[in-house]
């Protein structure tokens, strides 16, 4: 059978990928944000996914006002990188894997979770950032992606506790495919940010942390944290972080974290990043 | 009944509510066009006979030629959407977000590099 073995979070900013695509990454300002990385990339190459259900947002590119999904999930065999208004980034083809985003999408609607079938999508730099991040600059993705994204956007975003909830409905569709599958669930997005008006830059290292250590401990009673919290002390944009709640409610509770990095600033935004491994 | 905008209070911050998503959604469309080479080429050779092509307010109009990011933020444009305009312009995210605190792109990534803005911070009046 398909299963979970690990899951992933990370920061998606834009500036990140502009970063890698214009070779600045050793640059005084970016070293630390990849050195965060280094661990990361050589875990993976350990870890040979086979596919990573990839938990992000759309940035108002393949999903603008005239439909709003609050979950959508790609079906597709193949997701092109947009066009975000200075040029597609120069990475790989994104390709999926319908067979096992069919069998999600069939078993979590089942499962009283009422997600939006996609066919044909652009993706933007919040699944490709990641992506970037953890694989560098390969010719080919070395695995299969299965986009799924989650509205953030647009008022009301889904609540933490219905992301958490919906995490645990992804994992037992996962656990009941019938095809031999290494899957990794990852989480992007995040972490404390506000990209707009006079309180733009707003940033709260104290309260990331704390995020961190009840995601990994507590995950139960971190779920239940208000979208005004949010907005509150993480700002406007920190909501996002609620989609590494899907990631964690897929995994063991006792699931082990086996990295951790958090960096001030990437452009606007506080950086974390957390690689849990599920234990068997 | 209405419906409650617990958020309201959180100063210096427009969530995109559906108020806003109605208001803004001429603008915000207008926004998305500009992932089109050939839309950035027209609307950079004549930003207001563009614009024109829109059922945009004249509000929503003077915010995009005059790159008023706060003023587009309360005629119903979004930050996602609003980035289309500004990557036109070459501009990043770091310089968009400078442009809307008052602050000059210098001080704003000094402030970055020095950990950000604090939640606590309210805006001063202006006097």
């Amino acid at each position: 059978m398909a299963r979970i073995t690990a899951g992933v979070t990370t920061s998606h900013v834009p500036a990140i990928g502009a970063a890698i695509d214009l070779g600045k990454t050793r640059e005084d300002y970016w070293r630390p944000v990849f050195d965060g990385y280094e661990f990361s990339k050589k875990w993976i190459r350990k870890q040979k996914p086979d596919v990573i259900f990839l938990v992000y947002n759309d940035h108002a590119t393949a999903l603008d006002l005239r439909l709003v999904p609050t979950f959508a999930i790609g079906c597709a065999a193949e997701f092109p990188p947009a066009d975000e208004g200075w040029g597609p980034r120069p990475v790989p083809m994104v390709k999926g894997c319908p067979d096992l985003a069919w069998h999600v999408a069939q078993s979590v609607i089942q499962d009283d979770f009422d997600l939006t079938i996609v066919n044909e999508m652009f993706v933007d730099h919040g699944l490709t950032v990641p992506l970037s991040l953890m694989f560098g600059e390969p010719r080919e993705w070395p695995c299969l992606v299965i986009p799924f994204a989650v509205n953030v956007v647009v008022y009301p975003p889904p609540s933490g506790q219905r992301c958490y909830k919906l995490g645990k409905a992804i994992r037992r569709a996962v656990d009941s495919f019938d095809g031999d599958l290494n899957v990794q669930i990852w989480g992007t997005g995040g972490m404390s940010h506000q990209l707009q008006g006079p309180r733009a830059g707003l940033i709260n290292q104290p309260w990331d942390k704390r995020f961190l250590d009840r995601l990994r401990d507590e995950p139960d009673e971190l779920a239940k944290v208000p979208h005004l919290e949010y907005v509150r002390d993480a700002g406007s944009e920190g909501i996002e972080l609620v989609m590494w709640l899907i990631m964690r409610g897929a995994l063991n509770a006792d699931a082990k974290e086996v990295h951790r990095f958090y960096h001030v600033p990437a452009s606007n935004t506080a950086v974390g990043h957390v690689i849990y491994e599920n234990t068997v | 009944m209405a419906l409650k905008k617990p958020y309201a209070d959180v100063p210096g911050t427009t969530i995109f509510d559906a108020d806003m998503a109605r208001r803004g959604y001429h603008l915000n469309q207008f926004c998305m066009s500009l992932m089109k080479a050939e839309n950035r080429e027209r609307f950079k050779a004549n930003e207001r006979a563009y614009l024109d092509e829109w059922p945009m307010t004249e509000e929503q109009k003077q915010g995009v030629l005059t790159r008023d990011y706060n003023r587009m933020i309360a005629a119903g444009g979004n930050i996602y959407y609003l980035a289309k305009l500004f990557a036109t312009d070459g501009q990043s995210f770091e310089q968009a977000a400078s442009s809307m605190t008052g602050m000059s792109r210098e001080e704003y990534r000094a402030m970055m590099l020095a950990g950000g803005r604090s939640p606590d911070w309210k805006p001063t009046k202006k006097g």
